[in-house]
């Protein structure tokens, strides 16, 4: 079942929450909205739901037009960021609910929930109450429960932002596993790019109402399409500078950008990640830059250096791989070169 | 354009929500307003000056007034005495048996008012504990305005004490023990930190208080002994008149306590609507200061 | 915290000291005063008195026009709490403080002008007293004004409950597939199940020890009209205080057996679904 969204857009008052965004989710596939706080992701998943109107534009569950239909008629499964159990009734009774208020006969309520309870594996605990149950187990209900009606497509609204880290990461590879089972349609909603690319098919990038870009998660990470999503995904160097003829010029940095083989110059700002910066001993030519090491913080697989570039006057974070780390023998106070080996820039008329 | 109503899964249909708010305002009008209305209907029916002349020319009425407006305001300054401490003692400090406490004190919401006059008379009454004793000394309790201050005191005794623990223990003592830090002495404390911090809850509790107090009838019924012009207050004298078939007598000091029950009611919107502003304006402030 | 403050702060002993005396003298010495004279009445003669014909019709009344107003309260302070937590209109802010008048008008006014609207000149009797409708001096009459005594109790109780409702307990209910019926019956009405039964109790409560605004509108009638305060009031009249006593024992004995119901019923709720 696939999901089309088409030209929505939706203001709260004064607040313009989605300005025309389209969204195409293939059938089966389970895909994430990523972005900041406030930049539309959950209304757009509300809209999908029905939970919310869109102002404009139109919603497709494969070929047929939903933008109006009730809720309660469109058979999603939606899982809500606290939750939102039946508190007065057990575990058992909260995954029953679909099925008993679509009167389904007693003995399917009971196997389909018993065949739920399985397969989020708390069937020893279908008479308790939601209030005794850990934070991770709710989260497991309540995706259960939204499945139980068999539905058309799943939605999830920040499904594991309650959650602390370890239960977090444990829930989202479950989650994938779960999906590669069932198939069913999925769209869940985040602000953590870690669970957006380990999770899903593919990955949606929003901002203040628009789509910034879509794309698998190797696709937005090797081929970011603006300056937002490339600071978005952070561990990012940024240095302002000009393209002129084919280059461009950041201070002692320079690149070729054949994309502007213009005379008259434009602002432009590069990106470096921190891993693609190298530290060297001895400068290399024309596009290294010299800095002293201010701090390193050699705890984890990468040792992080941060290097204060007197040139640009900004501080550059540097990941360095261990064995590098040991072959340099780096103290803080060093004068060291540090040289990019993948740059990205972007003419100034997105401004971040 | 779609309706947001038809999908929004919170709101009811049109002709439901109609239906049920001319339901409850049905409800309010003929329990509260209708009754209330014809109170002053009822007391001004004849005119200003007949309302005037009946209040006024009526010595036992006066009397009445003057009795209700000594009883109350004692038994409020007592309550208010007690209030204070029990909450002092409850929100600040940890104790065997404070739980227990916090109970007892709300006991007298659930005593009948008729029971909460009776065991003062057993207590002081001729045939009670102490009768005798009170005989041989000449002093009189039950059918006398001390009777009636205890019997007061004892219906209105939860008030004040209920509506500041639970306020002194959202407050937290964080400040107080800041200010004994800073080497306060008792009283300092109490009226430089404690006071300004409660005193909006402080006037919530004594004008339910005072309502209360002002108004008690079955309690103070029992101690008065209906002694005409002595031992009747405002409630009373209500009921005395109404039983000497003086309607226009018993509706007039009826509107004077339904005004009471006016003025009450509207110090106590004010204040929740205060105490509401000043929570939006706190979450404000915190939520600027996470900002920053 | 303890240790800390009792170290820190003044007046635990003298705050203390006297919440206890205060409450002492003016309440649990007197109550006991009434449970002493009790039981130095043989324990036959006890038992004749709270159980005379008179006295059993009275507890039978007072017990029973209290469930009956405590129920209607439920049923309209669902209405009532509903309507004002949910939906907009003009003058609600006015609706919502006329409440708690109950609270705040004295009973003996409510009693006098409850017994003047009801009878057939008055202006809610004219149009009931033709259909056989006797909304005075009946044991309807009790019935009406303990609705009046006890209708804030509900809504006040349920009101910050229904707020508490997250939208999201809704929405999944419609997600799920419930119509709106659905979702109010068997989401949010069950999770008002024990505001409901707190309101319900102290409505019941009240309404059991309530005397100032019957004894104008119920006549007082033995057997018929007559409920439990009254017919304590009458034996006092009558001097006869061990009988008196004996009856007000009973009364304060389901009263407080209420209490108690209510806080282990809160406790249970806390504990399953807090």
């Amino acid at each position: 079942m696939s999901i089309t969204v088409k030209q929505v857009s939706k203001s709260f008052g004064s607040f313009r929450a989605l300005e025309h965004v389209s969204v195409e989710v293939a059938g089966g596939s389970l895909v994430a909205l990523l972005g900041p706080s406030g930049s539309g992701k959950t209304t757009l998943l509300r809209i999908i739901a029905g939970l919310e109107v869109a102002d404009s534009g139109t919603v497709l569950y494969e070929d047929e037009d939903v933008t109006d239909a009730a809720v309660k008629d469109r058979n999603v499964g939606f899982v809500f960021q606290h939750y939102a159990l039946f508190r007065h009734m057990t575990v058992f009774e909260n995954v029953a609910f679909g099925l008993r208020v679509r009167r389904w006969p007693r003995k399917r309520v009971k196997e389909r929930v018993g065949e739920l309870l399985r397969l989020i594996q708390l069937d020893a605990l279908a008479g308790s109450y939601p209030s005794q149950l850990s934070g991770g187990q709710r989260q497991r209900v309540a995706l259960a429960r939204a499945l139980a009606p068999e539905p058309k497509v799943l939605l999830l609204d920040e499904p594991f932002g309650a959650l602390d880290a370890k239960v977090r990461q444990e829930l989202r590879q479950w989650l994938r596993r779960l999906h590669d089972e069932i198939h069913v349609t999925s769209v869940f909603v985040t602000h953590d790019q870690e669970e957006a690319f380990e999770v899903a098919d593919r990955v949606v990038i929003m901002n203040h109402g628009h789509v910034e870009q879509t794309g698998t998660p190797r696709e937005i990470f090797e081929r970011p399409a603006n300056p937002f999503v490339m600071d978005f995904l952070g561990n990012v160097n940024v240095f302002h500078g000009h393209v002129v003829r084919g280059r461009m010029k950041a201070g002692s940095l320079e690149v070729d950008y054949p994309a502007h083989p213009h005379d008259e110059p434009r602002p432009a700002t590069a990106f470096v990640r921190s891993h693609e910066l190298d530290i060297l001993r001895t400068p290399n030519g024309r596009s290294s830059l010299e800095g002293k090491i201010m701090h390193l913080s050699p705890a984890g697989p990468v040792v992080k250096a941060r290097v204060f570039a007197a040139d640009f006057g900004i501080v550059l974070n540097v990941d360095v791989p261990r064995d590098r780390y040991a072959e340099l023998g780096l103290e803080v106070g060093d004068t060291v070169y540090v040289a990019p080996r993948d740059v990205r820039v972007y003419l100034q008329d997105y401004i971040i | 354009m779609s309706t947001p109503e038809k999908t929004n899964p919170r709101s009811d249909p049109r002709w439901v929500r109609v239906a049920l708010i001319a339901a409850a305002l049905g409800v309010i009008g003929v329990l509260i307003v209708i009754p209330l209305v014809d109170v002053f209907v009822e007391a001004f029916g004849r005119g200003l000056g007949a309302y005037w002349q009946t209040l006024t020319g009526d010595a036992d009425t006066q009397a009445a007034i003057r009795l209700t407006l000594t009883v109350a305001p004692i038994a409020l300054a007592l309550n208010l005495i007690f209030g204070i401490a029990a909450a002092w003692a409850i929100s600040r400090f940890r104790f065997p048996g404070r739980t227990l406490l916090t109970a007892l004190i709300d006991l007298p919401f659930s005593v009948s008012p008729v029971v909460a006059g009776l065991i003062f008379v057993l207590i002081f009454g001729l045939q009670g504990y102490l009768g005798p004793w009170l005989r041989a000394h000449d002093w009189r309790i039950i059918f006398a305005t001390p009777g009636l201050v205890l019997a007061t005191t004892f219906v209105t005794f939860p008030f004040i004490a209920r509506e500041l623990i639970p306020l002194m223990e959202a407050i937290g003592a964080d400040e107080e023990i800041a200010a004994a830090s800073l080497g306060a002495s008792g009283w300092q404390l109490f009226r430089r930190v404690t006071l300004p911090n409660i005193k909006w809850g402080l006037v919530y509790g004594i004008i339910l208080c005072n309502a209360r107090a002002m108004g008690e009838f079955g309690a103070v019924y029992v101690v008065s002994g209906h002694i005409t012009g002595r031992t009747d207050t405002m409630p009373l004298r209500v009921e005395k008149l109404f039983q000497e078939y003086n309607t226009p007598g018993a509706f007039a000091v009826a509107s004077l306590l339904a005004s009471l029950a006016l003025v009450t009611l509207a110090v106590k919107t004010a204040l929740e609507w205060k105490t509401r502003r000043d929570l939006a304006e706190a979450a404000r402030l915190r939520s600027e200061g996470d900002a920053a | 915290m303890n240790d800390v403050n009792r170290r820190v702060l003044p007046g635990f002993r003298l705050s203390l000291g006297y919440t206890l005396a205060y409450l002492g003298v003016l309440v649990l010495v007197p109550l006991a005063a009434c449970f002493s004279k009790a039981a130095t009445l043989p324990f036959d003669r006890f038992w004749a008195a709270v159980s005379t014909e008179r006295a059993i019709a009275a507890y039978e009344l007072t017990v029973g026009a209290s469930l009956v107003s405590a129920a209607i309260n439920v049923v309209l302070g669902v209405l009532v709490a509903w309507v004002l937590v949910r939906y907009e209109f003009p003058l609600k802010r006015l609706v919502d403080s006329l409440v708690d008048l109950p609270f705040a008008l004295p009973t003996a006014v409510a009693g006098l002008v409850y017994s003047s609207l009801y009878v057939e000149s008055g202006w809610l009797g004219r149009f009931l007293v033709p259909l056989g409708i006797q909304a005075a001096y009946s044991r309807l009459a009790i019935v009406l004004v303990l609705v009046f005594v006890g209708f804030p109790f509900v809504v006040r109780t349920l009101e910050p409950v229904l707020e508490r409702i997250d939208a999201d307990i809704e929405e999944a209910a419609a997600c799920l597939g419930a119509t709106r019926l659905q979702t109010v019956t068997r989401v949010i009405f069950p999770s008002l199940y024990p505001a409901l039964v707190t309101g319900f109790a102290l409505s019941f409560a009240r309404a059991l020890g309530e005397y100032g605004s019957v004894v104008f509108v119920s006549g007082n009638m033995p057997f018929k009209t007559e409920i439990a305060p009254v017919l304590i009031v009458a034996r006092l009249e009558e001097f006869a205080y061990a009988e008196a006593t004996a009856i007000a024992v009973v009364l304060l004995v389901i009263s407080f057996s209420v209490l108690v119901v209510v806080n282990l019923l809160e406790r249970w709720s806390k504990r399953v679904y807090a």
